[in-house]
């Protein structure tokens, strides 16, 4: 048997009923922990289940994020779906598919290399059938979970298959999302903040709170404060109407707002070398440059929600958390209840990018619902949910490198720093839940740590891919932060991404050598390879094109994690007063492809939100809080400014699955950047590329 | 208050503050949650509905100013040949991530298509000016519009 570790999913799950159940019309239902943000994991996972299962699709169904019954599968994050949660998903039924095929061939009377398999039906050659609700109640499956090196007749494949989106006819025209959700007697919750993180409520006329129209109950404790409405525009109402009636007193001064690297540098790190090989040496072209990356908002359309109910002593929440049984746990925890008297239901909420309000919704929830006995809503609002969410940490990232006489790097130091990219609820001793923070007696707060290596925080795809002489990479970890932050889709592989494909463009140039040529020379990887080369042909990429008269194009690549999928993305852009994205082709391999169109799908999401996020944002802050607070503040890309986006797929059958939701948007924002240098010979190393960061560098460089 | 208007067709009518906007009045009175809140501000276009044919942004009307109107939400989106339209080619086109956004859009794109049943891709993005995507489906939403303005045209000849 081989000797690759189980997936974590199996070692936390290890019992093979927990993850599938037959039924009597010969459907079957399996259980996963990884939930739907809008990605299509969901589909994806029921497409891996019914094709190792040998159902048609519409035999299959799947119950996600629901603590009674679904496996605990840590967070839906880190593009660890398909490679954790699908690895895990195929295991299981390939177990299952090989005991009922054992069964089946008992009942049959045949050997089981006789049988086929087709429809959720074992045939053998003559025609007899045995159907797995026929065989369920001869079969055990409460046994260990353990791999099945043959597992029998399969059925026709379905990866790679087209197969439609299971939730997108819910979600149109109708009650497709928790939002949505009704429920008796349902009181409409809105929490009443303070202008910025820590403020203390120093002062509030509960009566005054309690006669606001329509208000039915008045939640405080410490410095969190809800109010709670039959009627929603009366919560909205009385959300912003209550402010008259409340003091604050401002929490501890932040630092002050200016340029990241500044911001950054003046912060206590803690350093460390991740990384160190081969030895630096030079000869030729050297670079000393300083990229830097601001913080970044979720920005989702729809704002978090969650609903609440105690009923007796049990709490039942329903909420779009990326993690159900670790928010479960937190609630429980924050609140001073069992775990067993906790359960939370996963609903599909608006797009989740990261660690989100969601958890943080639910928190407001729960504790309004245990206060009033009612069933509860609570909804944030836009300020909500873009000053309260966490964001996206900046990163500065220094590179210090040089070629040889032949051109190849010899040198490459990167120090990189920036702050925890991590803060979720469960991560760490203590409670990450908002509104738990400002309660009475108050909560333990866990102290900043970030992910580690090999995955990464900050740091993740920090360390370059490229076959270099020598590579040697510090981190200078920056435990206090201006802005609340945590995880923001790809993490710390947007901003290195982006230092380290402007840093190899950068080198490329000054020494003459074509950009995509200059990456192959240092990649032994032929998969690495492969897709630079595909999106280079595909964008009609000419070697030494000139550039010039504001029309360019740039390359960026990368593997993301270097252990996940592969992407290259080719940008042509225009720069005029601004930088116009004309066109944008990205090639990914992500092993043997489950779903195609959504794969597709999220690479191209994944382009376009790392456009917006490269062109156009950056919260911004003052002493008195968050700023950017409306969509006019923090604007982001919109119809009239998309590109052409064209994805091309390298499909890898036989191939481990690679997670591939974060692969953009590192190379996306460098080959916008490389392309703005193509086309005007202007360098800009600060995100984002809005107007005035391009006249400036012109301005500098003139 | 009680006010009177017509939504997807039906009469109407609705106990509210006149202030209240109209999106909480189909949301909360009315049980039709294809309208959404996402900003409160007229910004991000997740609220859109159409009000006698035009798209409105409903979380910035006041319910008072709907009296006696005819409201059309993307609950009814089959009811009429545009609106089955845009939905079959969304589905077929998956131009969907999260799905938010869409409603909002598809509503956008009614109103725009009954006025303009072969628009080029700036008369759909000025269209959709007010509406906001932050998955990054707009290549398949302009996408999915188009077809659906094209198998329009194609059946209407």
């Amino acid at each position: 048997m081989s000797a690759v570790p189980l997936p974590t999913s199996i070692t936390a799950n290890p019992r093979l009923s927990a993850w599938l159940a037959v039924r009597a019309d010969n459907r079957i239902t399996v259980h996963s922990g990884k939930v739907e943000l809008g990605q299509g994991i969901v589909t994806a996972i029921a497409q891996i289940a019914a094709d190792e299962l040998g159902l048609s699709p519409a035999q299959l169904d799947i119950v996600v994020g629901d603590t009674r019954v679904s496996p605990d599968e840590w967070y839906t994050a880190g593009s660890q779906s398909i490679e954790v949660g699908g690895a895990a998903m195929r295991l299981v039924c390939a177990q299952a598919r090989g005991l009922f095929a054992d069964a089946a061939a008992a009942r049959l009377g045949v050997p089981r290399a006789a049988l086929s398999l087709a429809d959720g039906v074992f045939r053998s050659a003559d025609g007899r059938a045995a159907s797995y609700a026929d065989l369920a109640a001869g079969v055990n499956l409460d046994v260990p979970v353990a791999p099945t090196a043959d597992a029998g007749p399969r059925g026709p494949s379905l990866m790679g298959a087209a197969l439609p989106r299971r939730d997108i006819e819910g979600k149109l025209g109708g009650p497709g999302f928790l939002h949505d959700m009704v429920l008796p007697g349902l009181l409409h919750g809105r929490v009443v903040r303070g202008p910025d993180h820590g403020a203390r409520l120093v002062e509030l006329d509960l009566d005054a709170l309690r006669a606001l129209p329509g208000v039915a109950a008045v939640v405080r404790s410490g410095s969190y404060l809800c109010v709670l409405a039959e009627r929603e525009h009366a919560a909205v109402k009385a959300q912003s109407a209550a402010q008259k009636h409340v003091r604050w007193a401002a929490g501890p001064a932040r630092p002050a707002f200016g340029p990241i690297a500044q911001v950054l540098k003046a912060l206590p790190a803690a350093s460390e070398t991740v990384h160190e090989s081969g030895r630096p040496g030079g000869g030729g072209v050297a670079l000393n440059a300083s990229y830097s990356k601001p913080y970044v908002a979720h920005a989702s359309i729809g704002t978090c929600v969650a609903v609440a109910h105690m009923e007796g002593q049990h709490l039942t929440l329903w909420s779009h958390t990326q993690g159900p049984h670790f928010l479960r746990a937190q609630v429980a925890l924050a609140l001073g209840m069992a775990v067993e008297s906790v359960t939370v239901i996963h609903r599909d909420g608006a797009g989740c990018y990261g660690h989100n309000g969601a958890d943080d919704v639910a928190f407001d929830a729960a504790l309004a619902a245990v206060r009033t006995g009612r069933p509860v809503m609570v909804t944030w609002s836009r300020e909500e949910e873009l000053a309260a969410s966490p964001c996206g940490s900046a990163s500065v990232i220094d590179i210090d490198a040089a070629l040889d006489a032949e051109g190849r790097v010899a040198k490459w130091h990167a120090r990189i720093r920036s702050h925890t990219h991590i803060k979720r609820p469960g991560w760490g001793e203590g409670i990450n839940l908002l509104g738990a923070w400002d309660m009475d007696p108050p909560v333990p707060v866990p102290s900043p740590k970030d992910m580690p290596l090999p995955a990464g925080g900050g740091h993740r795809n920090g360390i370059a891919l490229y076959d270099f002489a020598h590579q040697k990479v510090d981190y200078h970890f920056v435990a206090e932060s201006p802005l609340r932050v945590s995880a923001l889709r790809g993490l710390g592989a947007f901003a290195n991404g982006f230092a380290i494909e402007s840093a190899m463009d950068e080198l490329a140039a000054a020494s003459g050598q074509d950009p995509v040529a200059f990456r192959l020379k240092h990649l032994d990887d032929a998969r690495a390879r492969a897709v630079i080369e595909a999106a280079a042909r595909r964008a009609g990429w000419p070697p030494g094109a000139a550039g010039g008269e504001g029309r360019g194009r740039g390359i960026g690549f990368a593997r993301y994690k270097n252990r996940s999928a592969y992407c290259a993305v080719v940008a042509e852009v225009e720069v005029a007063e601004k930088v116009r994205v004309i066109r944008v082709v990205a090639a990914v391999d992500a092993g043997h492809i489950v779903s195609p169109d959504g794969l597709a799908n999220q690479v191209e999401g994944g382009v376009i939100q790392a456009l917006s996020w490269t062109l156009k944002e950056a919260v911004r802050w003052d002493e008195s809080g968050t700023r950017t607070r409306s969509w006019e503040d923090y604007p982001i890309l919109g119809f009239d400014e998309v590109p052409v986006v064209e994805v091309e797929l390298i499909d890898r059958p036989g191939e481990p699955g690679l997670g591939s939701g974060e692969c953009a948007a590192g190379p996306t924002a460098a080959a916008v950047a490389n392309a703005v240098f193509h086309a005007i010979g202007v360098r800009v190393r600060d995100l984002p590329l809005i107007p005035e960061t391009i006249a400036r560098a012109i301005e500098e460089q003139a | 208050m009680a006010h009177a208007f017509r939504v997807n067709g039906r009469a109407v009518s609705v106990e509210a503050d006149d202030s209240t906007p109209l999106l909480y009045c189909l949301r909360d009175d009315l049980g039709l949650k294809a309208t959404r809140f996402g900003c409160g501000a007229g910004h991000c276009g997740a609220c859109t509905v159409m009000v006698d044919g035009r798209a409105v942004q409903s979380c910035d009307t006041p319910v008072w100013s709907v009296a006696g109107r005819e409201v059309a939400t993307a609950d009814a989106l089959e009811s009429d040949r545009i609106g089955a339209a845009l939905r079959r080619a969304f589905v077929d086109l998956q131009a969907v991530q999260c799905g938010f956004c869409i409603d909002g859009i598809l509503m956008s794109a009614r109103a725009l298509l009954a006025v303009d049943p072969d628009p080029d891709r700036a008369a759909i993005a000025r269209a959709l000016e007010r509406n906001l995507c932050r998955c990054g489906t707009h290549v398949r939403i302009l996408a999915a519009i188009e077809r659906a303005a094209a198998n329009l045209r194609k059946e209407a000849a």
